[in-house]
């Protein structure tokens, strides 16, 4: 059946509106029992979608709510739903758009660091159901000859995300899913956070200077010379083999290759 | 056609034993019980998940459910299929569908009568449909749809509804069997959704019973309800999933399984989920149940038979 059947003759895009605009009575044709009136019964599926999204994400942005209130976040997740309802079935897709949304949502310009939080929260999602793939051993990197280490190019890990802030993001983070205070935290500090699953546990570790970058010139395909190269003009004190065990101790990438082997292998 | 679910052909490559649902006791598998399920003496008839809930691509919950997989029976029951949506099958959910089925190999594989998307919108709850022509034409076809591309046929089931349409022209229970007459699929009855329904609509729950067609029957479900009014202040039962199973449910269950024979019967508890031992409680009584009119039913040498 073609997916635009009968539109404009179907009951479903007046019932699909009147649920998330409770402004609206409820569609035509919906009745109680002997032709009754529905509108508390029209409330109920009204009530389960807005209540069974808000609490999707709050399930999804745990630190954000913390950081907000409860029922702040729930007021503010209300009006997020109607304006970014889920466009999937899979509701541990949602809130792709959040992060954007609390950047432009005035009540909460306070807390500046709040987007970068979401970002890592939802981050912290997608690499809970990435792919699973064995990350890279040092055994791999050690058989590689040492002379052409430059040539290297890494396959990124499925579950590996690069979270960059302005502002303490991971540490008012990790404080927060680990019920630690947040007093001493400095949020203006910029961190950058990455966010890895190398086998079934995530992880979010703050890194140090560059090396976002460096892990970030990696994942866009640059050979691991280029990487520092490119890394080195932005951060001129940026440590590069701590950079390498910090690599291969989170899992951010699978496997790695000489740029150039293909090529040089007889057919 | 043959009802009972096929077992997916191989060539002894298959990862998991083939395993249908018994006529025992099923429980809905939640994350926090695992461990407890894994370890327990008293072992559960066959365990059901939400298919959505592993259309990720990979992570622990996979690891979990593989481990389930490998000691029970599984029934994998969709909940975002949207079955009865005027906008279609979105092919990319049912593909992803597929993919789990494939992983798993489920016992059983069912579905809602309810649409819970439109257009690009998804609304994460099982909305209800007018019964006409119109409607049983997209229903049926959507599930034909659906069975082709799973290479298996699945269960539907009845829902709990808490408003009627204008639009509608035939009984739920005579949609729901002129669906599975044209699309060939079987039934999955919710033993508490006929409830809430019968209480909200104002039937009667036993001709609901007799004008169902139980024989298509191969699980039930079970599950709490909560109480509250509509506009009038008549009762308006939600199927909230949220609290042990109601007398009345427990007493019209028995009345399907002395009628229908032992089925596979799921106990739900989605929200405020209790502790393991709460729901195999509610498990217990269901086995107990089974245990005792299951054998002398007046359906039961069908399944004898099998």
């Amino acid at each position: 059946m073609p997916r635009n059947e009968a539109h404009a003759l179907g009951e479903q895009p007046a019932f699909s509106a009147a649920l998330l605009d409770p402004d609206l009575p409820p569609p035509d044709g919906v009745i109680g029992p002997h032709g009754k009136a529905a509108t508390k019964r029209f409330a109920v599926y009204r009530n389960n979608v807005t209540v069974s999204l808000i609490n999707a994400l709050a399930d999804i942005f745990p630190v954000v709510a913390k950081l907000v209130g409860q029922d702040f976040f729930r007021d503010m997740a209300r009006y997020f739903i109607t304006r970014h309802p889920p466009r999937s079935a899979l509701l541990f897709e949602y809130g792709h758009e959040f992060p954007e949304f609390l950047k432009d949502f005035e009540p909460v310009a306070k807390l500046p660091y709040l987007p970068d939080v979401a970002r890592l929260e939802r981050a912290w999602l997608d690499a809970f159901h990435a792919a699973d793939a064995e990350p890279l051993m040092p055994e791999t990197l050690g058989a590689m000859p040492q002379e052409r280490l430059g040539d290297l190019v890494f396959t990124p890990h499925p579950g590996a995300r690069i979270v960059q802030s302005d502002f303490a993001a991971v540490s008012i983070f990790s404080a927060s899913r680990e019920d630690r205070p947040l007093k001493g935290i400095q949020p203006l500090a910029a961190e950058d956070g990455l966010i890895t699953r190398p086998f079934d546990t995530v992880q979010v570790r703050q890194l140090p200077a560059g090396a976002a970058s460096f892990f970030e010139a990696l994942t866009n395909g640059h050979t691991l010379g280029a990487a520092a190269a490119l890394t080195l003009d932005s951060h001129p004190g940026f440590d590069l083999p701590s950079a390498i065990s910090a690599l291969l101790e989170a899992g951010i990438f699978t496997a790695c290759h000489l740029e150039n082997a293909s090529s040089e292998l007889p057919e | 056609m043959n009802r009972s679910a096929p077992s997916i052909p191989s060539a002894g490559d298959s990862r998991f034993p083939n395993a249908p649902l018994p006529p025992r006791a099923g429980a809905g598998l939640k994350a926090d019980h695992i461990d407890a399920i894994l370890a327990d003496d008293y072992r559960i008839g066959f365990l059901e998940v939400h298919a959505e809930n592993y259309m990720g691509d990979g992570g622990p919950a996979h690891r979990a459910l593989a481990a389930i997989r490998a000691e029970f029976p599984l029934s994998v029951h969709g909940v975002g299929l949207s079955i009865g949506s005027q906008s279609g099958i979105d092919p990319d959910h049912l593909d992803r569908l597929a993919r789990v089925v494939e992983r798993y190999q489920p016992g059983m594989v069912s579905e809602h009568l309810a649409w819970s998307s439109h257009d690009a919108g998804y609304y994460n709850d099982l909305l209800p449909l007018p019964y006409n022509r119109q409607t049983l034409d997209r229903v049926v076809s959507h599930i034909v749809q659906v069975q082709d591309r799973l290479k298996r046929p699945i269960l539907l089931e009845n829902p709990s509804t808490y408003v009627a349409f204008e639009q509608s022209t035939m009984s739920e229970t005579d949609f729901i069997r002129e669906i599975a007459r044209r699309a060939g699929c079987g039934l999955l009855l919710d033993v508490n959704n006929i409830f809430v329904s019968a209480t909200n609509h104002g039937w009667k729950p036993m001709q609901y019973l007799r004008d169902f067609p139980l024989e298509l029957v191969e699980e039930i479900h079970l599950a709490g309800h909560a109480e509250d009014t509509d506009d009038e202040g008549d009762m308006l039962l939600i199927d909230a999933h949220d609290r042990p199973v109601a007398d009345a449910v427990w007493k019209l269950y028995e009345i399907v399984i002395s009628q229908a024979g032992p089925l596979p019967t799921l106990v739900e508890w989605d929200n405020d989920v209790p502790d393991w031992p709460v729901l195999r409680r509610e498990a217990m009584l269901a086995d107990t149940i089974l245990k005792r009119l299951g054998p002398a039913s007046m359906l039961g040498s069908r399944h004898a038979a099998e």
